[in-house]
């Protein structure tokens, strides 16, 4: 029985990186409708930075990875910026095919950078043993602080984000854009200039995740299409449109993955694919679809 | 009153010059290729084995994403279970490999129908990862499968017994033939009303439904006739391969390099895909030592192509030289036009 209370709890825990791999994702979508195929190798990429990053910094113990991480930040917002204003901003129209077509390679592009860069092998970030570290819930029931620590973040930008969106002026710039470009264009807003602030934002959640994900795990070059699917099933899984629903979809596909892992350790990912194609079946709208 | 009679004084053209004269081409070409066996070595028959299997499987990714407006990143789930419907039925069933290519592209055809049931819940970019997810599905499924090798994969045995040039003779005409088959076979639908149909759904499907279209049924035949397609040359990939894994079969990268032969080709026309595949062959001959360098190099120039030439090499050719070997389009000719 506890193993089983366990295992959800483990499951929603993970969840909540999930979510945070797809809030990034959500943002594009949300205001631009730019599904980007390379958002798994975005997060690998930010991973090996930080790793990188850490190791010119080259304090011993996690506060490298830490001050790597705030190094980041603005390189990747930068990044995203740059991104959108030079090449996505290109593709963007009526039909999905050609930024489909451009993100995709861009994915091909960035994994085998980083297996040219760092060889295939295994790589992680430096938490100074936060990863190891535990809270004792009950006998037998222990939630890992990492997870915990990833959980909370999710679910800050998660609030931030739905704050940023309707309370800030630069939010209703995003929903403007979103839902009338010539009109907000009227108004005097310039889509390109916000559309390459909602990328560069969403390379910032990108930077959080790659960091937490490779704190709590190793990384490799091709770890990015199945962080891209996890999101993407968490995003659809809540119902697009919505932070927290994705926030939750995350949760939902945590815990079926425990509980697989937990029947056979082949079936786990295979379990969380097949109950998201059951939502499709369902729910094709997600748990609380907000068309914006 | 009775209208006057008017006499048809236009015409309906489809052929061009260049249609015409190409066809003689191709059938040159096709009676050269029937008789390679006889004289061409066994290491050159092997390297068209695999061109003929990536230019059906990008001629049918074209005809979803070029034509059907369907952008798919998962169509390896229709490769590789065309691969594994082949090894289950050679290895398990003691069924003729080379009778049961034909069989396991219908039985990708026939599992295309409830996997657009899924898929078409999706639209657009969430199709594109929908339809990766399904792939993952399938790969998973038969990486769990111990009977057919599971991670690992497992070889053709059923081989064993037919003589290695009987063997690679009869998988050389079988590829060849569904090759010139998959061309005809595009050509031919894009002539047809179908055809018309499916031109009609990419360019609006709130127009085309409006027009009488079923677009549901269109689309539903264009991803039905993609998967045995992609069937066919899965089917036909690991015939001439002997071995097969289910990370090599529902490899993302088949879907990448159909993109990059469609989208370097010229998406939306049939000789897109033909000069693709042979640009690709020849990049892979010379440069695939390279490793990643070259998967970097395809990523570079399928992301320059499609921001700076989106009609592709062949699109660009063919609207500046007026050039089709494959029309789709009609013509109308009138006479000309005299003063009233």
């Amino acid at each position: 029985m506890l193993a089983w209370v366990s295992a959800i709890v483990q499951g929603a825990l993970l969840g909540g990186l999930y979510a945070l791999f797809a809030m990034g994702q959500s943002l594009i979508f949300g205001v631009m409708r730019l599904t980007n195929t390379a958002q798994g190798d975005f997060i690998i990429l930010a991973s090996f930075a930080v790793v990188s990053l850490a190791a010119i910094i080259g304090l011993p113990g996690a506060g490298a990875s830490w001050l790597a991480l705030a190094a980041l930040v603005p390189i990747a917002f930068a990044a995203g910026y740059g991104l959108q204003r030079l090449v996505l901003n290109r593709v963007l129209g009526r039909d999905p095919l050609p930024s489909l077509v451009v993100t995709f390679g861009l994915s091909i592009v960035i994994q085998n950078l980083l297996l040219e860069i760092y060889t295939a092998d295994w790589r992680s970030i430096d938490s100074g043993g936060l990863n190891d570290a535990s809270l004792r819930l009950a006998d037998g029931l222990a939630v890992g602080i990492l997870p915990l620590l990833t959980f909370l973040a999710a679910l800050g930008v998660a609030v931030g984000m739905h704050a940023l969106f309707n309370r800030t002026a630069i939010g209703r710039a995003f929903r403007a854009v979103s839902d009338d470009r010539e009109v907000a264009e009227l108004m005097g807003l310039d889509h390109r200039h916000i559309y390459a602030l909602a990328t560069g934002l969403a390379f910032v959640l990108v930077a959080i995740a790659g960091t937490l994900h490779g704190m709590k795990t190793t990384v490799s070059p091709s770890d990015g299409p199945a962080l891209l699917l996890y999101g993407f099933e968490a995003v659809i899984i809540g119902g697009m449109g919505s932070f927290f629903g994705t926030l939750l979809g995350g949760m939902i596909l945590g815990v079926t993955q425990v509980i697989g892992f937990h029947f056979d350790a082949g079936w786990g990912i295979w379990l969380g694919h097949v109950v998201f194609l059951g939502m499709l079946i369902v729910r094709p709208s997600g748990l609380f679809p907000r068309t914006r | 009153m009775t209208p006057p009679a008017i006499a048809p004084e236009f015409q309906v053209v489809r052929a061009t010059r260049a249609s015409r004269a190409g066809a003689i081409v191709a059938a040159l070409l096709v009676a050269l290729l029937a008789t390679l066996p006889l004289w061409a070595d066994a290491g050159t028959l092997h390297d068209l084995d695999e061109v003929a299997c990536y230019l059906i499987f990008a001629l049918m990714w074209n005809l979803l994403a070029g034509y059907g407006g369907m952008m798919s990143i998962g169509q390896q789930a229709f490769l590789g279970f065309g691969g594994y419907a082949l090894l289950v039925m050679a290895n398990l069933f003691a069924i003729n490999p080379f009778v049961a290519v034909p069989i396991a592209a219908l039985l990708s055809a026939a599992l295309a129908v409830p996997i657009a049931g899924l898929a078409f819940r999706l639209q657009g970019g969430t199709f594109a990862i929908g339809t990766w997810v399904i792939a993952e599905v399938l790969r998973l499924s038969f990486a769990n499968w111990s009977g057919v090798g599971g991670g690992a994969g497992t070889s053709l045995t059923a081989l064993r017994g037919i003589d290695r040039v009987t063997r690679v003779n009869l998988t050389f005409w079988l590829s060849q033939a569904s090759a010139v088959g998959a061309i005809a076979f595009t050509h031919g639908l894009l002539r047809s009303r179908q055809g018309l149909a499916l031109l009609a759904i990419r360019d609006s499907e709130v127009a085309a439904e409006s027009q009488g279209i079923h677009v549901r049924a269109t689309k539903l035949g264009v991803y039905v006739a993609a998967a045995f397609g992609a069937g066919l040359a899965g089917a036909l990939y690991f015939l001439g391969n002997l071995r097969i894994s289910p990370d090599a079969a529902f490899s993302v990268n088949w879907s990448a390099f159909a993109i990059f032969i469609v989208m370097i080709g010229g998406i939306g026309t049939i000789e897109g895909p033909i000069v693709g595949t042979l640009i690709f062959y020849l990049l892979n001959k010379v440069a695939s030592g390279f490793g990643a360098w070259y998967l970097i190099g395809l990523g570079l120039l399928a992301i320059v192509v499609t921001i700076k030439f989106p009609h592709g090499l062949w699109g660009g050719l063919s609207r500046r030289l007026d050039l089709q070997f494959f029309p789709v389009r009609r013509r109308l000719l009138l006479p000309a036009t005299k003063d009233k």
